[in-house]
């Protein structure tokens, strides 16, 4: 699209590396290649993904305008850049930020792309990524050439490859760590950056740093593969280590990462990574992609298999110098301050004392601070970027990282300075108060853009920041210090599992009309690395999400006991009395003319409108299905309260039997007489509607189903409390997926 | 120098007045209408949560469309995307009369409440490819004299002042200000 993209390469020759500028000319060539049609769109596709281009929302060439499909005239016409995906449709650009450590230089480049091939906006993810929103295809390899100036590379942010290595954003400055993460995380970046034994996965793998066990800024429970640096004495000498976890992951399903080894020195870290990297290659699953994650892999084999199999291929691997380099890279990492250390300001604004209460954390070393510049739903625009890189060579030596909650900081801010760097601040628009509270919710980017979203997660974010932010002084405390996390399906790259209030999107048919909701997921811990993952308690529409937020910190405010947190107080109330209080929220407002329920935040359209059935008064009309899906879900309710007091049995028999209840609810739509045999429901579900394909996720397609019939097939196994868990959770699924299966075959209701 | 990428903003008057709500559901109107032209509507981001941000915008494929709130000057915005033939000044013009058409649908919208006004003077103009028109000097020299050619044309001979913003990394941005008042049917008929 822009008229100087051929200047680029020109421009910048001599300043990007010489392997990113090389691997940047292929992929123009690919892209002139596609559009002349030489390439197959789904290897473009994959070759596109592996540069972290991603599709996104309506490009496949339609729209839902809100009355009607309306399809896309692109002036590209049919070309694709993959399947059902147009050429000229906008797409995203994920840019890896390894570690999210980014000098000044890095931030204006940040800015000027958001402003010429974006929006103006750039946009912080939960994995320390930087998001650029409505790029088109033909301007990447330009954007990609000014990034490598940078010495930033956008290559494996997507595909079926190593993510970005996230890291504690505190390494290094915080109080309580082992050491410094920072340099090996860079260094694993690199070292994996392209390696030969990381390009045939099956699906992606995510690899983060940790520099202690008890904080949540690496979150290491819920990755592909989780270090925590620890030492050991040897002799007398300290040695350096990671106590490494392998096969976490959030998900549909969220899976805890198991620890592999308790303590890996620093140069065995990079040929055991190798080493998992083609034991994954290897054996994980290429062609089912719901269960092609390192995650199921190690579920299947065991934890104790997986280590011996990559332990004998360890022993296979030939010597390399980077990996002794790797134990090195500690000893030459330094990141030093530009001012000298300082002591608090003693006297500061009303406004600056309640910004500096959330927004800045003393460091490891005397005199210096964290800042933290909370960014609203990770959003920041060019002229704050630039800002921000004043501000960085200001006051620092350009020492910014940003941050898995969405955020960027500045470290090594002197105490003395402090006052200075919340003007500056200030002027940029970046002062906002409460970070890391309950007004700084994080969430994905939803339905706004991702073409899996089935909720608002953004819309309602906003929602609640705005809401939150008009009551912030008068919260509570231990209110205040509440974590919200929204995704717009059940994917959760808003990591809605590891929060206290966690919100996932799902939709519900009501009074014949698809209504946007969220199923609200209590019981996860942020602290530990993220290491107790919540389970949902009930789905509500979307536009009572803020009432019920309300009501849930308001009785946390009220009766917590004794400094309990959030985890602990919902295990004390417990799920029955928490959905008891919010039981009343899934109703539809009594005046039938209030249309608000049916259209999602921010986002005036009919939800769903294409699925609609002939409207009828609100509240009335309730047909069979509704009937047996609620049924479902009751009985999923009950296995997860016996869970949670231990009974696992039960727990799994009544998943089990939820799936069931909800797979006859709709094979009921079209036979309606079948018995309670369970084998006799399996194999009516499985013929009309997976072999139908009737009941496929858009995007997942039959994997769903296909948790019923492993459900099925496992029925007589003994359920451990890991397998019931994980049922539950399939379960769950499973009804969401039958919810939106009736909601797309729109079933005449009955009443 | 070939311009190309142009962006104009005409800023609106009490911009604290002015609620950017009601901007989504008239922005998703337009969607659905597609009003015709060339240019494609696709979608709506939103951004104001964002302090000082790019407010309420109007995705097209040709060129976005946006209730703009950068540096705090709340204004109508064409950010055009797609190269376009012709002189500069034809380049200006299009930009020019795309903002203003928005502009006037914006200000008959009932929905706006007549909030969402031209404050009558107050012009911006930015260059959105700092490889065709970094801001220096020198664009400034190579484009001032069609930029000038191109006000006097849509303020009818009236008087102007220009100013540029100062900082280097900043795309070319030049604030304009008209000496008299002008409506939005003015201008657009001056660009006739």
């Amino acid at each position: 699209m822009k008229v100087s993209n051929s200047q680029w390469a020109e421009k910048l020759s001599g300043k990007m590396p010489e392997h990113l500028a090389r691997e940047i000319d292929i992929f123009e060539t690919e892209v002139a290649l596609r559009k002349s049609g030489k390439i197959d769109e789904r290897l473009f596709a994959e070759t596109r993904l592996r540069k972290g281009i991603y599709g996104q929302r309506y490009d496949n060439g339609q729209r839902h305008n809100g009355k009607k499909v309306q399809q896309i005239p692109y002036p590209s016409g049919e070309l694709t850049k993959g399947p059902s995906t147009m050429w000229d449709a906008p797409g995203m650009q994920r840019i890896k930020i390894p570690g999210g450590g980014m000098n000044a230089e890095q931030l204006e480049t940040m800015a000027d792309l958001a402003e010429e091939y974006s929006d103006g906006i750039a946009h912080v993810t939960t994995r320390q990524d930087f998001q650029l929103h409505y790029i088109h295809i033909d301007d990447t390899p330009s954007l990609m050439r000014r990034l490598a100036a940078a010495n930033i590379t956008t290559r494996e942010a997507c595909g079926n490859s190593v993510r970005n290595i996230t890291a504690c954003p505190y390494a290094g400055v915080c109080q309580d760590e082992a050491f410094d993460v920072t340099p090996y995380s860079r260094a694993m970046a690199k070292f994996l950056l392209g390696h030969p034994d990381v390009q045939n996965f099956g699906r992606k793998f995510k690899p983060a740093f940790s520099g202690c066990s008890q904080h949540a800024c690496g979150l290491t429970s819920l990755h592909d593969m989780g270090m925590i640096a620890v030492t050991r004495n040897e002799n007398g000498v300290e040695e350096r280590g990671f106590e490494t976890y392998v096969g976490g992951g959030l998900g549909a399903v969220p899976y805890h990462a198991k620890l592999f080894d308790d303590f890996v020195p620093l140069g065995e870290l990079l040929p055991l990574t190798q080493a998992i990297s083609r034991v994954f290659a290897r054996l994980g699953e290429k062609k089912n992609r719901s269960r092609a994650r390192i995650k199921f892999l190690i579920q299947d084999l065991g934890i104790e298999k997986f280590r011996e199999l990559v332990l004998e291929e360890r022993k296979t691997l030939p010597s390399d110098p980077r990996w002794a380099e790797f134990a090195k890279e500690g000893e030459a990492f330094q990141e030093l301050p530009l001012h000298p250390g300082g002591k608090p300001p003693l006297l500061g604004t009303e406004k600056f004392q309640r910004w500096a209460k959330n927004n800045t954390r003393p460091q490891r070393q005397q005199g210096y601070v964290v800042v933290t510049i909370a960014l609203p739903l990770g959003d920041i625009t060019s002229n704050q970027l630039r800002a921000l890189a004043d501000i960085a060579r200001r006051f620092t030596r350009e020492t910014v990282r940003t941050t898995v909650e969405q955020n960027m900081v500045l470290r090594w801010v002197s105490q003395s300075d402090l006052v200075e760097v919340h003007k500056a601040l200030e002027a940029a628009e970046l002062a906002a108060p409460g970070a890391g509270t309950i007004i700084d919710v994080a969430t994905c980017p939803g339905t706004d853009t991702c073409k899996l979203g089935i909720s608002s997660s953004r819309g309602l974010a906003g929602e609640l920041r705005k809401r939150l932010t008009e009551k912030n002084f008068q919260l509570d405390e231990a209110v205040n210090n509440l974590h919200i996390k929204i995704s717009g399906c059940f994917n959760s790259c808003g990591q809605h599992h590891v929060s206290d209030l966690g919100f996932y999107g799902v939709s519900r048919k009501m009074a014949g009309y698809a209504v946007p909701h969220f199923q609200v997921v209590l019981g996860g811990q942020w602290e530990n690395n993220g290491n107790s993952y919540g389970l949902p308690v009930i789905a509500i529409p979307s536009k009572n999400i803020p009432e019920a937020v309300s009501r849930l910190t308001g009785r946390y405010a009220e009766n917590r006991k004794n400094g309990e947190c959030f985890r602990d107080f919902t295990a004390r109330i417990g799920k029955v009395e928490l959905k008891k209080m919010l039981e009343d929220l899934t109703r539809l407002p009594a005046d039938p003319s209030d249309r608000s329920f049916f259209s999602d935040w921010g986002d005036p359209r009919e939800y769903g409108l294409s699925d609609m059935g002939v409207g009828e008064c609100a509240g009335e009309v309730v047909s069979a299905t509704d009937f047996g899906l609620a049924a479902a879900e009751r009985e999923l309710f009950e296995a997860q309260v016996a869970w949670e007091s231990g009974q696992i049995k039960q727990a799994g028999e009544a998943s089990y039997q939820s799936m069931l209840r909800a797979a006859k609810a709709l094979v009921e739509i079209e036979t309606p007489v079948v018995g309670n045999d369970s084998e006799e429901i399996v194999r009516e579900f499985r013929a009309r509607y997976f072999d139908t394909q009737k009941f496929f996720d858009p995007f997942a397609g039959g994997k769903f189903a296909e948790y019923l019939f492993a459900a099925h097939q496992n029925a007589d196994r003994p359920y451990t409390q890991d397998s019931a868990r994980y049922l539950i959770d399939e379960a769950q699924l499973f009804i969401d997926a039958a919810h939106n299966c009736y909601n797309r075959i729109g079933a005449p209701a009955i009443v | 120098m070939q311009l190309q990428h142009v962006n104009v903003k005409f800023l609106v008057q009490n911009p604290e007045e002015v609620d950017l709500e009601p901007l989504i559901p008239v922005f998703h109107g337009w969607i659905q209408e597609q009003p015709g032209g060339e240019e494609l509507l696709l979608d709506i981001a939103d951004y104001r949560h964002v302090p000082a941000g790019p407010g309420v915008v109007l995705i097209g494929h040709q060129g976005n469309y946006s209730v703009d709130n950068t540096d705090n000057r709340l204004g109508v915005r064409y950010n055009r995307k797609a190269a376009l033939e012709g002189s500069n000044i034809e380049c200006l013009k299009q930009a020019a009369r795309a903002a203003l058409l928005a502009l006037q649908r914006l200000e008959a919208d009932p929905r706006l409440k007549g909030k969402l006004r031209f404050n009558g003077r107050d012009v911006e103009v930015f260059v959105n490819d700092r490889l065709i028109a970094p801001n220096t000097e020198a664009t400034r020299e190579a484009f001032g004299a069609d930029l000038r050619k191109f006000l006097q044309q849509m303020f009818r001979g009236g008087e102007f002042s220009v100013s540029y913003a100062s900082d280097p990394r900043k795309l070319f941005t030049a604030f304009v200000k008209a000496a008299q008042i002008f409506s939005v049917a003015d201008l657009l008929d001056a660009l006739a």
